[in-house]
């Protein structure tokens, strides 16, 4: 008897067969796979640049097979500005860590989207700087942990976590804003469809898109990998609620 | 301690009680170290959204011609380079990486007890001449780990900071600023940051210089170079070779008399630097021609060994080109 064999799963062609660099548990790595599977599903591998500033998304160039730009600690969105104002056919996203968008980097992350900018942010909220090892970083959760606030962030020395999503989305210019997360099937698939959502955004020319993903750094938070998926979903998300923020009609 | 956390603790025992700074390797120990230590001695430890952000902070808490203290652990460059030791901002530090003629006092230690204590001394050399004081080490000494012992503060007199902003109460206002729109006023200004600059010049040069009555190859190397440099001397002179060293302590005030008073009778220097030649254009000012001077150097985060530093020094004793 002959038996059919269908293939159900496999690597995104413009995912790399290589290893990559993150740590076991950690959430980038899904990350990396699904905007590739999303280029692959528009077909756009050719026409699609990337901009990977320092973190440990930096790396994301040694595992998309597409033209990548590597930015300094914060830059991305603008350089992602300077490059699809020149090629306007491109479809140029930003892959930023928490410690770059929402620190060093909010001014070009707040201007590319005030003005619109035709660009796609994908931005890992992992609470922390992971690649500089453990710091605490502007989405740091009150009471946490880290090597730079080794008592817990305290309010009144450091300041409020900030919810970028929610501020973003005041923006005019912002068309697409979205949170979600990566710490179980559920939300690795929902995750999917807002990343394919924004670049629908972008694609069809309507404005700014973001998609904020909290994303489980099991080394910088010191715990195992069934742990940090645990405390995305118990301590995360009670701060930073799942969501559209923003979604034009047209996707 | 590392030297990292060295250099923390020298400061809060000089003094500094606020620390505003931005996680980046090969330095994070230092504001980590002082996220935990501040807070103990009443202090004030605030992780900044970016060093823009922090220099401004600063400017905030002291002022312009700001008394501060800023400590570069230099990794290799250009942009984002690597994380490896390196001597890549000697330009940066001691020439000025902004504009207006203006220079900051760079200390350059090169063991962790060295450290130690011209951390200690930057800050009242930065309150002696209201001016940034810059401790520039390279990611070796930031990471390396040695005992140190931690000295009484100098005791230097300082003078008041009737400069400060404090409110106004029971004087004239202050006011800071560098907006001078008319040039004359402008001139006068860089005319007074430039007499500081002269003082320090006069007062504030340190060198070290080790086993140059004979020598008659000099080494000239700072910072971790310097203390390879010393094992490679030993060596060298074990085996016969007359070899010395100048190592600048202060690299802005540079010690350009050091060179000018031994030139004569040499037959060599050697600059060693983990950089493609920054240094090396000082000492050529200071030698001015009397000597040839030669360089070595290795980029990128590559820290040169003591034997690669024999093998070329050999070389130019046998004048092998
Ligand atoms: C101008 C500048 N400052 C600091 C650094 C050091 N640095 C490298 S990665 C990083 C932060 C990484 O944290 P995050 O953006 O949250 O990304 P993650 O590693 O957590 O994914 C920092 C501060 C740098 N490379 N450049
Ligand atoms: S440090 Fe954290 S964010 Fe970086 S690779 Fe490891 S788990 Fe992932």
């Amino acid at each position: 008897m002959q038996v059919e064999q269908v293939k159900v799963f496999t690597r995104p062609k413009t995912l790399r067969p290589v290893v990559t660099h993150y740590c076991p548990g950690c959430g980038h790595g899904i990350v990396a796979r699904l905007i590739a599977e999303i280029i692959d599903e528009f077909g756009i591998a050719e026409k699609t640049v990337g901009v990977a500033p320092v973190g440990c998304s930096v790396l994301l160039y040694n595992y998309l097979d597409i033209d990548m730009f590597e930015a300094a600690h914060g830059r991305a969105p603008a350089v992602a500005t300077g490059c699809k104002r020149v090629h306007p056919e491109l479809a140029v996203f930003t892959y930023q860590g928490d410690g770059d968008f929402a620190s060093i980097g909010t001014a070009e992350a707040v201007h590319a989207a005030a003005r619109g900018e035709l660009i796609t942010t994908i931005f890992i909220n992992n609470a922390i700087y992971g690649m500089t090892g453990g710091q605490m970083a502007p989405t740091t959760l009150l009471g946490q942990k880290t090597s730079t606030s080794p008592q817990g962030r305290n309010s009144k020395v450091a300041g409020f976590p900030i919810r970028m999503a929610e501020l973003l989305a005041t923006l005019e210019g912002a068309k697409y804003i979205a949170r979600t997360a990566v710490h179980d099937p559920k939300n690795v698939i929902q995750t999917k469809k807002s990343i394919r959502r924004a670049f629908e955004t972008q694609l069809k020319g309507l404005g700014y898109s973001m998609v904020e993903i909290l994303s489980q750094c099991p080394i910088g938070w010191h715990m195992t990998p069934p742990e940090s998926t645990k405390w995305v979903q118990e301590k995360m998300m009670q701060y930073y609620p799942l969501g559209e923020f923003k979604i034009s009609k047209e996707v | 301690m590392t030297g990292n956390e060295a250099i923390a603790e020298a400061a809060i025992q000089a003094g500094c009680r606020h620390f505003f700074g931005y996680p980046i390797t090969p330095q994070s120990e230092l504001p980590e170290y002082m996220s935990k230590r501040l807070p103990e001695v009443g202090g004030v430890f605030l992780q900044a959204e970016s060093e823009v952000a922090a220099i401004n902070m600063l400017f905030g808490a002291a002022g312009a011609e700001l008394p501060c203290v800023i400590v570069n652990i230099m990794r290799g460059g250009p942009g984002l380079g690597g994380i490896q030791p390196s001597q890549s901002d000697y330009f940066q530090a001691t020439k000025g990486g902004g504009h207006g003629d203006y220079h900051l006092l760079v200390f350059a230690p090169h063991t962790i007890q060295e450290a130690v204590s011209l951390t200690m001394d930057a800050f009242d050399l930065a309150d002696k001449y209201r001016n940034p004081v810059m401790v520039l080490g390279d990611g070796n000494m930031g990471q390396m780990m040695e005992p140190v012992v931690f000295k009484k503060n100098s005791g230097l007199k300082l003078p008041e900071k009737r400069w400060a902003l404090t409110g106004a109460k029971g004087r004239p206002v202050n006011l800071i600023k560098s907006l001078y729109l008319d040039p004359q006023a402008l001139e006068k200004h860089n005319l007074e940051i430039n007499r500081k600059i002269q003082e320090m010049i006069a007062n504030e040069v340190r060198v070290e210089t080790y086993s140059v009555e004979d020598a008659e190859i000099v080494i000239v190397a700072y910072g971790t170079v310097a203390r390879i440099a010393k094992t490679a001397i030993r060596v060298l002179r074990e085996r016969g070779f007359k070899v010395g060293m100048i190592r600048p302590i202060t690299v802005f005030p540079f010690p350009y008399s050091t060179f000018e008073e031994i030139s004569g009778d040499l037959r060599k220097f050697l600059v060693v630097e983990m950089s493609l030649g920054q240094m090396v254009e000082d000492v050529k000012l200071g030698v001015c021609g009397k000597a040839p001077v030669e360089f070595y150097g290795r980029t990128g985060g590559v820290v040169p060994t003591y034997d690669e530093i024999v093998t070329e020094t050999e070389r130019l004793f046998k004048g092998v080109p």
